[in-house]
């Protein structure tokens, strides 16, 4: 069964100053474990999708199904990475990663344990009792990470949760999440401007056309690297190929 | 994986010797300070020995404008009467009161707001025709409606400071980061966790400043209050003062009240840095 399918969503937002249509039929589905990523231009409803499928924002018409059951709200199966780290400051980083597991009152002795060995594996622990202006970018991003991770998702939805970090840290962060998402056999949904970033950790890339985004192709990644991960695999051969491909897809005007 | 940051280079440098240009600044920063301090308090008292100098040769007259020695022994004979504190006591109660009451009830009425986009809609016009209006007119009206006494002077404390509370608040609550409460919903949150988990919290600075702005507000309508109700309370002494032109009971009366009014606006300054440390709306 596929963790994700997306039937045939169309979505149109509706103000007085008339109808804007974000996306029109959209389909494609996600395998349990598959790491996919979306692509498009800027403003062609790639965030409205995620919403959508994260059950926060209900599509025109259309389904999606997650692992077989139908979306009509949000759920405990997803994991929602927004683009910027949103920790709030008046509360600590362990009361930060706490939040979701309040919301869901969830904070259990075995989710704070899970908080614990999180954020011991993202050396985070020594700051847990910090307020998050205290931290550099990078720690903020992996502080949010935990939040979302210690719900324990099966689905992450990453809506360019990594754009906000500086160059060095966000190859970082991605081998890191890879890795994660790899190791636990996670589904994942990325959003990205970046090419290269998509390339380097998605098993498929969904390219969708402009507004109102189309599913324009979708791109098996093979790559010809041992051992993967999205660091290593930016030297491989057929690199330059599936950018150059891409890049002409979305059509960017300069 | 990542390095982790330094984080003891402030103690580092706290331990090593501070240099003599250092030394020579703070030095330099201390005597401006202190030179600024003494001129006002010379300020100070050279105004109330002029004033005492001019009344004692009759330059200008005692009777109109009282004189500090004139208002110090008013102070002794209330005290000696045992009412000074009770004055004093009945305005600042009122006055904390005021609000407090204004700003909770003011937050609360924003939340509704907040709350109901319908209702919110619907109330705009109310809300910008009250705000407009000078409330003081309504004074004597609250005097027929719920009598003379504490009550009416409460009363006339939330309609000044109110609504202005209200817009402040709801208007913080607006400006809150819709991707913060997308990020509640994320989790499955509900409009009621919405508001717990971020609109309230984040709104915290907003809320704090508004009470500042309602001590200043609450004042006025406590002497207000007390002009028209006229029992108890320094706005009482001050307009009993005037009445029957005992000049020296009203200014002693001004001048304890900005004693008081000055010492309630530091205590709220203090409450608010104990309150607001982790809390700045920049993020
Ligand atoms: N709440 C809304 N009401 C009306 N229009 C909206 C709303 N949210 C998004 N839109 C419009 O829908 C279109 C798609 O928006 P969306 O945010 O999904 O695009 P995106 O691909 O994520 O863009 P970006 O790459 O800039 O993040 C945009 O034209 C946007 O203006
Ligand atoms: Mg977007």
């Amino acid at each position: 069964m596929n963790a994700v399918e997306v039937h045939n969503i169309s979505m149109k937002y509706q103000s007085l100053n008339g109808e804007i249509a974000a996306l029109t039929n959209i389909g494609f589905s996600v395998q349990d474990g598959e790491f996919v990523s979306i692509v498009g231009p800027s403003g062609c409803g790639k965030s409205t999708l995620l919403s959508i499928i994260s059950g926060l924002l209900s599509p025109s018409s259309g389904t999606v199904w997650l692992s077989g059951e139908k979306v009509t709200g949000t759920s405990k199966k997803i994991g929602y990475m927004l683009q910027k780290d949103h920790l709030f400051n008046w509360r600590t980083i362990w009361q930060n990663v706490m939040l979701g597991l309040e919301i869901r009152k969830a904070v259990t002795q075995e989710a704070k344990e899970r908080a614990r060995i999180l954020l011991k594996t993202y050396g985070l622990y020594e700051f847990k009792n910090r307020y998050p202006d205290q931290l550099s970018g990078g720690m903020r991003q992996r502080a949010a990470l935990i939040r979302t991770l210690v719900t324990d998702p099966q689905i992450l939805l990453l809506d360019e949760a990594f754009s906000a970090l500086d160059y060095q840290t966000r190859l970082a962060v991605n081998d890191d999440i890879y890795s994660i998402i790899k190791k636990e056999n996670r589904t994942a949904i990325l959003v990205t401007h970046d090419i290269s970033e998509s390339i380097s950790m998605a098993d498929r890339i969904i390219v969708l056309s402009k507004r109102p985004g189309m599913v324009k192709n979708i791109h098996e990644i093979k790559l010809s690297c041992s051992n993967r991960t999205p660091l290593t695999c930016r030297e491989a051969p057929e690199f330059r190929h599936y950018f150059q491909e891409i890049w002409k897809e979305l059509d960017v005007h300069v | 994986m990542f390095e982790d940051e330094e984080e003891n280079i402030p103690a580092i440098s706290q331990a090593l010797n501070i240099s003599l240009e250092r030394q020579e600044y703070l030095r330099k920063e201390r005597l401006g300070k202190i030179s600024v301090r003494m001129t006002q308090i010379l300020l100070l008292v050279l105004g109330l020995v002029l004033w005492e100098i001019m009344a004692d040769a009759k330059i200008i007259d005692p009777f109109i404008t009282s004189q500090p020695s004139r208002i110090v022994k008013t102070i002794v004979q209330l005290y000696k009467e045992g009412v000074l504190f009770y004055h004093i006591g009945i305005t600042c109660l009122e006055t904390i009161v005021g609000f407090t009451l204004g700003t909770l009830l003011g937050t609360f009425l924003a939340v509704i707001l907040w709350w109901s986009k319908f209702i919110s809609k619907v109330a705009e016009p109310y809300l910008v025709i009250l705000n407009s209006l000078p409330k003081i007119a309504l004074g004597p009206v609250f005097l027929v409606w719920i009598g003379a006494g504490p009550a009416s002077i409460i009363v006339m404390t939330l309609a000044i400071s109110l609504i202005v509370t209200i817009l402040e608040v709801l208007n913080g609550f607006w400006g809150i980061d819709q991707e913060k409460i997308k990020l509640v919903q994320t989790f499955g949150g509900n409009k009621f966790q919405v508001l717990t988990k971020v609109v309230l919290p984040a709104s915290f600075p907003t809320i704090i400043n508004a009470l500042k702005i309602n001590v200043g507000l609450s004042w006025v309508g406590v002497i207000v209050g007390e002009f028209l109700v006229s029992k108890a309370g320094l706005g009482y002494l001050i307009i009993y003062g005037g009445q029957v032109f005992k000049l020296d009971l009203v200014m002693t009366s001004v001048i304890i009240l900005g004693v008081a009014a000055a010492i309630m606006y530091q205590g709220v300054v203090y409450l608010e840095r104990l309150l607001v440390k982790n809390n700045d709306l920049n993020y």
